[in-house]
């Protein structure tokens, strides 16, 4: 499905203007793209996190589509419930039998990779018709920044500081999109706001999909990350240009590489960005930028080998 | 025409939720509720319901569902135990909070640790203040009667908020008893059709449920729904007496037994009242003036209707199946005595924490119960207010 972009620009904004978000941040941004491209009657379901407690603040909502919040580490689980509800009625003719509505729960990292991982995957388990969008902002951004399973190595947050015994996050970070396609849904990507065209058309295919949807979408968060907040979408394109956040699908088992950038930028050119990384470019930590170069490189490496991209 | 069959506890509660029907289950397995996941699981299997059952991976997905099946305007249903409703505990008061009403069958079983799978009240005591409706049934046959009560009480447009029954681990939930049961018609038309508040899946009207709130509005939230709560107290009487009139089995937020003229007075919840109400007869028979009151409904806490029960009462004993741990006795007990002293009522009022973890209760231990409250009314006075049944140790 090519994305028509003259044809969505007339249909207005799904998320209103006048959320509570910071200037600058990926979030809304994200659900936009993600609630125009769904092209049917959807419903949205947010954990807890800094998209949902700025875009639903009583007694007003930015959102122009049913709207959802319960807890933190639930929303797979709840979505789970609507989606039955919607089975059932239709089935009792409560509701039109051909009545088709995309159920897309729209969580960040901590509510995806972390708290709200063990409901995301019974729901995939289970095999829901749900898609759950993951906007990874790499921290709990909500809270100020804290570390998450999304973190990469290195990174300082609020709870991984750079100091004399640590310099940021010793971990390297969860692979969460493969973690996913362990679990065979019907379609899991990674994605980027930077190249919508991609990512809107990535979610047209998951609400279209017979099944379990997943699409992990990198959502670079100003003031945890540390860059000028005009550069969201800029930092976005580093990412994948670097081979950070390889754009990718998977469906029947079957690796896609959406995007081999014809010469792969250093990672460095990315790190240098953002303040968070600031400690690996002082002397002395030179093996940290080597170190996730090296895991960039490797990952990278993997997937081009699953993709069964020609070297 | 209504049948009498034998089932347990938990048949009988999958049994009623076969006839209810209801457009969503989302459960989790746990001793001793098992049995009513696994029979609902197979009336499933045959084709016998037309629910979507949402075998989730813990409780705390299974009352998510629920509260996202609810809030998408289904007829949802849940049950537990223990250990799983404390895993549910943050979205017990998510679920009243959003004003979901559904309906959970508790099976009462002690908190971890020490384990034990048996019967006391901490598991639904831990939730009393979750802002559910909380029922607590005697028998077998309540506990059927109850589960399609519980639908209308917690989806009456004045109360919708989600309401808790809970029977008693393996006294009740595995022992087999004779069970009149309704046609199915008879519970359909009980039940009548779900006619949701809030509907995620209406387009036409979009809404956001669960939004952040603050401080300055809050409060006003968390009153209307006490509100609510305090709307439950009659709607209670209310499902209670019609469907006695269907059924010649009548409820309400208290089950008074001989207690017209008793003087002296045991109240308690659960299946304890059965043996109870043996001991009351023995007494009696014995031409001591014995009475019991059990408490159906302890959320919400029916304060005037016990205070005008037990008015003018010799004495009184209060039996908890669970300690309050810190505080002044079990939670009924504390309960029962502020509002006798809220109402200006005097009379002693004896605290009993019995049965924790499944200790059973047999007629002799009711007896030196009663023993004591005989005591405390011809001393007009409390010896303790706090005592042990049974426990080895104390004296």
């Amino acid at each position: 499905m090519a994305v028509n972009l003259k044809k969505l620009a007339g249909q207005g904004s799904p998320l209103a203007p006048g959320h509570r978000l910071c200037s600058g941040c990926a979030a809304p941004t994200v659900a936009k793209q993600a609630l125009l491209a769904a092209g049917k009657p959807a419903v949205v379901v947010q954990p807890t996190g800094c998209l949902e407690i700025s875009s639903v603040v009583f007694p007003y909502s930015a959102w122009r589509t049913p709207y959802y919040h319960n807890a933190f580490e639930n929303a797979a689980a709840v979505a789970s419930g609507i989606e039955a509800a919607l089975k059932a009625r239709r089935r009792r003719g409560d509701l039109p039998a051909d009545l088709d509505v995309a159920i897309i729960t729209i969580g960040g990292d901590g509510g995806t990779y972390d708290i709200g991982f063990q409901a995301l995957s019974g729901a995939l388990e289970r095999g829901h018709r749900i898609l759950h969008i993951c906007y990874d902002n790499g921290a709990y951004m909500n809270t100020g920044i804290q570390r998450s399973g999304a973190t990469p190595f290195g990174a300082w947050t609020t709870t991984s500081h750079v100091g004399q015994a640590l310099k940021g996050k010793p971990e390297r970070r969860k692979d969460l999109t493969a973690i996913v396609a362990g679990h065979n849904p019907a379609y899991v990507a990674q994605a980027s706001p930077h190249n919508f065209r991609d990512f809107m058309r990535k979610v047209k295919k998951a609400v279209d999909a017979d099944g379990p949807s997943f699409i992990n979408v990198i959502a670079p968060c100003w003031r945890g990350w540390r860059f000028p907040e005009e550069e969201t979408i800029e930092v976005a394109r580093l990412a994948v240009d670097t081979c950070y956040w390889p754009l990718l699908e998977v469906q029947d088992g079957k690796w896609t590489l959406n995007y081999v950038p014809r010469k792969k930028k250093p990672l460095a050119d990315w790190l240098r960005k953002q303040g968070r990384f600031s400690h690996f470019f002082e002397p002395g930590n030179e093996w940290m930028l080597e170190h996730l170069q090296a895991e960039v490189d490797r990952q990278w490496e993997e997937l081009l080998t699953r993709a069964g991209v020609e070297r | 025409m209504p049948r009498i069959v034998g089932l347990t506890g938990d048949g009988a509660a999958a049994e009623a939720m076969r006839q209810i029907d209801p457009d969503v289950v989302a459960a989790y397995p746990i001793t001793p509720q098992t049995e009513i996941v696994e029979r609902f699981a197979e009336f499933v299997a045959e084709g016998l319901v037309n629910t979507e059952f949402v075998a989730v991976e813990s409780e705390h997905s299974a009352l998510s569902a629920c509260c996202g099946a609810a809030a998408a305007g289904a007829r949802a249903i849940t049950c537990t135990s223990s250990q799983g409703l404390a895993l549910m505990h943050e979205i017990l008061y998510i679920a009243a909070g959003n004003r979901l009403p559904m309906v959970l069958t508790n099976v009462n079983r002690t908190l971890s640790a020490p384990l034990n799978i048996h019967c006391d009240h901490s598991d639904s005591m831990g939730s009393r203040d979750s802002g559910w409706i909380q029922l607590y049934c005697e028998n077998v046959q309540e506990v059927y009667d109850t589960v399609i009560q519980a639908v209308r009480i917690a989806e009456h447009p004045e109360v919708n908020l989600p309401v808790m029954l809970n029977l008693d681990g393996f006294v009740i939930s595995h022992s087999m008893q004779p069970v009149e049961l309704m046609d199915d018609a008879a519970v359909k038309e009980f039940v009548g059709p779900f006619r949701p508040v809030v509907d995620l899946l209406d387009f036409q009207n979009p809404i956001a449920l669960g939004a952040l709130v603050a401080p300055e509005f809050q409060f006003e939230h968390k009153y209307a729904q006490w509100r609510a709560m305090d709307s439950a107290r009659g709607v209670i009487g209310e499902v209670g007496r019609e469907f006695g009139e269907g059924t010649g089995r009548h409820y309400g937020l208290l089950d008074p037994y001989r207690l017209d003229d008793a003087a002296v007075v045991v109240v308690v919840m659960g299946s304890a009242a059965g043996t109870s109400r043996a001991v009351v007869d023995e007494l009696r028979s014995s031409g001591v003036r014995a009475g019991l009151l059990r408490v159906r409904a302890f959320r919400p806490f029916p304060a005037d209707e016990i205070t005008a029960a037990l008015e003018g009462r010799e004495a009184v004993a209060v039996l908890d199946r669970a300690g309050t741990q810190g505080g002044e006795g079990g939670p009924l007990f504390t309960e029962v005595r502020a509002a006798l002293y809220t109402r200006g009522v005097s009379l002693p009022v004896l605290g009993y924490i019995y049965g924790l973890g499944g200790r059973d209760v047999p007629p002799a231990s009711l007896r030196r119960v009663f023993e004591h409250v005989r005591r405390a009314a011809a001393t007009g006075k409390v010896d303790r207010a706090v005592n042990y049944l049974d426990l080895r140790g104390w004296k």
